[in-house]
């Protein structure tokens, strides 16, 4: 699974916002967050599901405390993304200045 | 028909008592021996009167894994209300009582969920007063 199809999906992305937020949440407290905070109706299965592919992505790790499982937001498969397209240092960002200015 | 009893499961049911007792502050209401086991149930000390939770034994062997994928995911086998969420946490981490969810803001209700170690996971909930 690569990254780009894991972060694809708005209710993947905001189980990443969600384990920012806090990090080592169980599939319920996910759900809570989820359906509570944005909305997200989705089952506890298609969540898990979710989770599956986030972690296969490498974008997050379990682990067990006491009998439960328990996410973390792993963030380093992101560091792809910046050294394929580094971010210009140079001040020629002026046209999408002006677009975000727009809205 | 009137809701007057509700249940938890709970592995050892003398652990049980003390935990329901001593550390989250409920009060013994009935303690009548069964045999191997005993029917123990315990109210709050803000409602005596009020609907009694049951401390039955998790003997039945579907018990076991069904208890065992509730814990795994994380999800409460039941909610008791609380005035406030944070006081709570505070007061029982004290007691030495494990959460795996602290106190968390859901917009209409704050929860937090914590381990009761006769194998279930308990959320306290409160109500956020409505705008």
């Amino acid at each position: 699974m690569d990254i780009y199809r894991a972060i694809a999906d708005r209710t993947r992305r905001a189980i990443l916002d969600e384990l920012v937020d806090r990090s080592g949440q169980s599939l319920f407290e996910l759900c809570a967050r989820l359906i509570m905070k944005h909305g997200i109706e989705s089952s506890r299965q298609a969540i898990s599901q979710h989770l599956d592919v986030l972690e296969a992505a490498g974008l997050i790790r379990t682990r067990r405390e006491g009998r439960s499982k328990l996410h973390w937001f792993e963030g380093s498969p992101l560091k792809a993304i910046g050294e394929r397209w580094p971010i210009s240092t140079d001040e020629d960002t002026s046209h999408s200045t002006d677009e975000d200015n727009e809205k | 028909m009137r809701i007057n009893w509700t249940s938890v499961c709970v592995d050892d049911q003398e652990k049980a008592l003390r935990f329901y007792t001593e550390t989250l502050g409920f009060r013994v209401k009935h303690n009548i021996p069964l045999g191997e086991h005993a029917w123990i149930t315990v109210v709050s000390e803000e409602a005596p009167e009020g609907t009694e939770l049951v401390l039955e034994p998790a003997g039945h062997p579907a018990v076991v894994p069904f208890r065992k994928a509730l814990v795994e995911d994380g999800i409460p086998y039941t909610a008791f209300a609380v005035d406030d969420v944070e006081a709570e946490h505070e007061r029982l981490v004290a007691e030495g009582v494990r959460f795996v969810q602290p106190p968390t803001d859901l917009g209409t209700v704050i929860t937090a969920v914590f381990d009761d170690t006769c194998g279930n996971l308990i959320q306290i909930m409160e109500e956020k007063a409505q705008p």
